[in-house]
C-alpha cells in the first residue's frame, strides 16, 4: 500500500513559475493565499447557489449543475479547510484535525436531530403560534382528544397486525424456500416490493379495492371486487368501510415488509448448524417440531431485531395512509394527524406534542440501542 | 421398501413447499401486473373491463342485434327467435336452443334485444403508449373519461418530476455517505475529547423519528430561504440519514487493520492522505451498501420532500401524490405515473440486491 506517494513533484526549468513559488513561501503570500482561497471558495459556491435559486436554464441543465454543484461543494469544503488546518502551526492542527473529521456531521446531526427534540419539546408547551406558554395542554389533547384516541388504536392495530403477518410470512417463506431448489427465484419476488414507494404501493393497491357502485352492466375493474362479485357477493366500497378499511391499508405493509423480514431471516436460518437439526430429527422429531424447538430458539436474537425495526416502521407509518384515506373513515393515524397539525392547521403546539409521544414510544428502542453499544465497547 | 416410501414422503413434502412458495409468490406479483398491464390500456377500456381481460377468456360477446317492429306488443308474451317469453323474462336472458342468449337492451322503449354468445376471446386488447406519453410530458392532453367523454388537461410532467428526483436523490445519497465517511474515519482513529460522548448520542439518534424536526426545521428553511430549495432537502436527507450511516461506517472502519494504518502514518503520510487514499478504497463495499440503501430511501421518500420540496420542483413520489389526490378515477395515468416512478428504483434493487440486502443486515442492528 503505498501511501507515501504525497510529495508533489517539485516545478523545475521554468523561472517564471519558480519565482511565483517563490512568492507563495513568503509568510505574507501564504496568509493572503489562506484568505483568497476560502474566499474564493465561497464565491464559487455562492454563485453556484444563485444560479440553482434563480435559473431560467433548461431544467435537465438545472440538475446537472444541481449535482455537480452540491457533491463537487461538499468535497471542496473538505479539502479547503483541511488545506487551511494544516497550514497552522503542527501543535494546533493536530488538536483541530479530528474536528475536520467529525465536525460537519456532528453540526448536521444536532442540526437536524438533536437540537430539534429539545426544540420541539418547548414548542410542545407553547401555543400553536409558539408565542404564549400553555402548560400541558398539548399534551391533553394529544393524550385524551378522540381524534388521538383513534389514531393509537390504529396504530396499536398496525403495530399488531403488521408486525405478526410480515414477521409470521417471512419466517414461513423463509424457512419453506430454504429447502427448495429455487430458493433465490422466490426470495427475490417477495422482496421486490421492498424497492417499491410507499406512493406506488398505494396506488397499486387502490387499484385493487378501487369500487365502482352497484348497477346494472357495471363491471367492476378493481381485483378484489371482481372477485367478490365472481363469487357471487356484492361489492364493497373497502376503503371507506370501518373499522375494516384499516387492515386493507396494513394489507399493503405487510405486502411492502414481509421482504424484508424474509431476508434477514432467512440468513439467520441458514446460520442454524445442520448437526442440531439433524440430531433432533434423528430423536425423532418432525420437521414442525424441529423448527420449533431447534431453528426458533436459536434465531431468537434476530427474530427479536427484525420485530423491532417493524414495530418501529408501524408506529411510524404515514405514506399509506396519507395517500390511501388521508386518515379520513376511521383510518388515521399518529403520523397522519401530525402532518395534519403541523402543515393543515399550522398548530405547531399540538404538532410538537405528537412528535414527542412518537419519540416517547420509539424511547425503549434508544435506551437498549445505548446500552448495547455501551456494552460492545467495553467487550473490546 | 421403508426407503422407498419415505422418497415419496419427501418428494410430496417437495411438492407441497414448493406449490405454498408459487402461491405467495403469485398473490406477491399479481398487485404490480395488474398496474402494469393497466397502464398499457387505452383510457376506456380500462373504465369498461378489469385488466384480466387482456388474457383469453370467455365472454359473451355480441353476435346480434334485432330491432323489433312497432307491431309487436311488449306487454304480453311475444317472440323473439322462436322462443316466446314475457318482456322481464327476456330482460334477464334466455337461452336459446345453440347457447346462445338473448337480453333485453336497455328498456322497453329501445325495442332493441342483444344476441350474444359465451365464447373465448383472445388476446385481442389494444395495448398504447399513449399513457405513458401523457403522463410523462407536461403538455396539453386529452383521452377519453368513463363515461366516453373526451377530457382536455394539462399533463402531469412525470418526466420533469423525475429529473427532481435525480437531483434530489444523486447528492442526497453522495454527500451524506461523504460526510459520515469521514466521521466515521475520526471517530474510530482519531483521538479527542468528548469522542466516546458524542458517539453515544449518534447512535441514541439512530431511532429518532424525524417528525420530530420537520417543524423546527421547517421554521430555520423559511428564515434562511431554504425553503423549496435543492440544498435545503439535501442537508435535511444528510442530516436525517448520518446517525445510521456514521455508524455503518464506523463499523466497518473500526475493523480495518491498525498495522495497516500505522505503517502508513510511519511512512509520513497524513490523516487526510490516508483518509483519501487507504480508508475511503477499502471501504467501498460498504459505502455502496450504504448508498443503495440510501438511494432507495431517498428516492422513495414522500415525507420529506412533500415538507421541504412542496409542488415548487416535486419529486416523481410528489407527483404520483397529487395525481392520486386530484384525479383518482384516472387509472391510465395514475399506474403509468406509478410505473415511471418505480421503474428506477426497481432496476437499481435488481441490480444491486446483494449489496441492498448487505447494507440492510448491518442496518438492522440499528433495531
Amino acid at each position: 500500500m503505498s501511501v507515501a506517494q504525497v510529495k508533489k513533484p517539485k516545478p523545475d526549468g521554468n523561472n517564471f513559475s519558480g519565482n511565483i513559488l517563490a512568492w507563495f513561501g513568503t509568510t505574507l503570500g501564504q496568509i493572503l493565499v489562506s484568505i483568497l482561497v476560502p474566499a474564493l471558495t465561497f464565491l464559487v459556491l455562492w454563485q453556484g447557489y444563485l444560479f440553482l435559486q434563480k435559473a431560467n436554464a433548461p431544467q435537465i441543465v438545472q440538475v446537472l449543475v444541481a449535482i455537480i454543484w452540491g457533491v463537487g461543494g461538499v468535497a471542496l469544503l473538505y479539502l479547503v479547510t483541511n488545506w487551511l488546518v494544516m497550514k497552522l502551526p503542527k501543535r494546533i492542527s493536530k488538536v483541530l484535525q479530528p474536528f475536520v473529521f467529525v465536525g460537519p456531521a456532528v453540526v448536521i446531526m444536532g442540526w437536524f436531530l438533536a437540537i430539534p427534540v429539545l426544540r420541539s419539546l418547548i414548542a410542545s408547551f407553547k401555543n400553536y403560534l409558539g408565542t404564549q406558554w400553555v402548560g400541558f395542554d398539548n399534551y391533553k389533547f394529544a393524550f385524551t382528544d378522540p381524534r388521538m384516541l383513534e389514531t393509537f388504536r390504529n396504530n396499536l392495530l398496525w403495530l399488531i397486525f403488521g408486525t405478526a403477518f410480515s414477521v409470521g410470512l417471512g419466517l414461513l417463506i423463509a424457512t419453506l424456500a430454504d429447502r427448495t431448489k429455487a430458493e433465490v427465484l422466490y426470495k427475490s419476488i417477495i422482496f421486490t416490493p421492498m424497492a417499491i414507494s410507499f406512493v406506488g404501493a398505494g396506488v397499486i393497491w387502490k387499484f385493487i379495492y378501487t369500487y365502482k357502485g352497484t348497477g346494472v352492466g357495471i363491471q367492476e375493474i378493481g381485483l378484489l371486487n371482481a372477485i367478490v362479485t365472481g363469487l357471487g357477493g356484492t361489492p364493497q366500497p373497502w376503503l371507506s368501510l370501518p373499522p375494516w378499511n384499516n387492515f386493507f391499508l396494513i394489507i399493503i405493509m405487510i405486502w411492502l415488509q414481509t421482504g424484508y423480514a424474509m431476508v434477514i431471516l432467512s440468513s439467520a436460518i441458514k446460520g442454524v448448524p445442520s448437526e442440531l437439526l439433524e440430531a433432533a430429527r434423528i430423536d425423532g422429531a418432525t420437521e414442525i417440531k424441529a423448527f420449533f424447538s431447534v431453528i426458533v430458539p436459536y434465531i431468537k436474537g434476530t427474530l427479536l431485531t427484525v420485530t423491532t425495526t417493524i414495530v418501529i416502521f408501524s408506529l411510524k407509518t404515514f405514506d399509506i395512509v396519507r395517500v390511501m384515506t388521508g386518515g379520513n373513515n376511521g383510518t388515521n393515524v399518529i403520523a397522519n394527524e401530525f402532518y395534519l397539525q403541523s402543515f393543515t392547521y399550522t398548530d405547531a403546539g399540538k404538532a410538537s406534542a405528537i412528535a414527542i409521544v412518537l419519540l416517547l414510544l420509539v424511547t425503549p428502542v434508544i435506551v437498549n440501542n445505548v446500552r448495547q453499544y455501551n456494552q460492545s465497547r467495553r467487550g473490546f | 421398501m421403508a426407503k422407498h416410501s419415505q422418497k415419496t414422503a419427501k418428494k410430496t413434502a417437495t411438492f407441497w413447499t414448493n406449490f405454498i412458495l408459487i402461491v405467495i409468490c403469485v398473490i406477491w406479483l399479481i398487485p404490480i401486473l395488474g398496474i402494469l398491464i393497466t397502464s398499457f390500456r387505452p383510457s376506456e377500456d380500462i373504465f369498461k373491463s378489469g385488466w384480466w381481460n387482456v388474457f383469453p377468456h370467455k365472454q359473451n360477446v355480441e353476435v346480434q342485434r334485432i330491432v323489433l317492429p312497432e307491431s309487436v306488443n311488449l306487454d304480453g308474451p311475444f317472440e323473439i327467435l322462436g322462443k316466446t317469453a314475457t318482456f322481464d323474462e327476456f330482460r334477464n336472458g334466455i337461452t336459446l336452443d345453440n347457447g346462445q342468449i338473448i337480453t333485453w337492451y336497455g328498456n322497453k322503449r329501445t325495442r332493441t334485444a342483444i344476441v350474444s354468445e359465451n365464447r373465448w376471446v383472445g388476446f385481442t386488447t389494444n395495448l398504447t403508449l399513449k399513457n405513458y406519453k401523457d403522463v410523462i410530458g407536461g403538455k396539453t392532453i386529452s383521452y377519453k373519461n368513463a363515461e366516453g367523454q373526451t377530457i382536455t388537461r394539462t399533463g402531469n410532467n412525470l418526466g420533469g418530476a423525475f429529473l427532481n428526483s435525480l437531483a434530489v436523490t444523486i447528492p442526497g445519497t453522495i454527500i451524506p455517505i461523504l460526510i459520515a465517511a469521514f466521521a466515521a474515519f475520526g471517530f474510530a482513529w482519531l483521538e479527542f475529547p468528548g469522542r466516546n460522548i458524542v458517539f453515544t448520542i449518534i447512535v441514541a439518534l439512530l431511532v429518532v423519528p424525524l417528525q420530530i424536526a420537520l417543524v423546527p426545521i421547517l421554521k430555520d428553511y423559511v428564515n434562511m430561504g431554504l425553503n423549496g430549495t435543492f440544498l435545503g432537502i439535501w442537508l435535511a436527507h444528510a442530516g436525517f440519514g448520518l446517525p445510521l450511516a456514521t455508524y455503518l461506517l464506523f463499523n466497518y472502519i473500526g475493523t480495518i487493520p491498525r498495522e495497516l494504518l500505522e505503517s502508513a502514518y510511519i511512512d509520513g503520510a497524513s490523516n487526510f492522505t490516508i483518509f483519501t487514499n487507504l480508508i475511503l478504497p477499502l471501504s467501498v463495499p460498504a459505502l455502496a451498501s450504504f448508498a443503495i440503501f440510501q438511494f432507495l430511501w431517498l428516492w422513495n421518500d414522500y415525507l420529506v420532500a412533500l415538507v421541504f420540496l412542496g409542488e415548487k420542483n416535486q419529486t416523481v413520489t410528489i407527483a404520483v401524490a397529487r395525481l392520486v389526490g386530484e384525479k383518482g378515477q384516472d387509472w391510465h395515468l395514475m399506474t403509468s405515473a406509478a410505473f415511471v416512478s418505480m421503474i428506477l428504483p426497481l432496476l437499481v434493487f435488481l441490480g444491486l440486491q446483494r449489496y441492498f440486502v448487505r447494507g440492510m443486515m448491518a442496518g438492522s442492528v440499528k433495531g
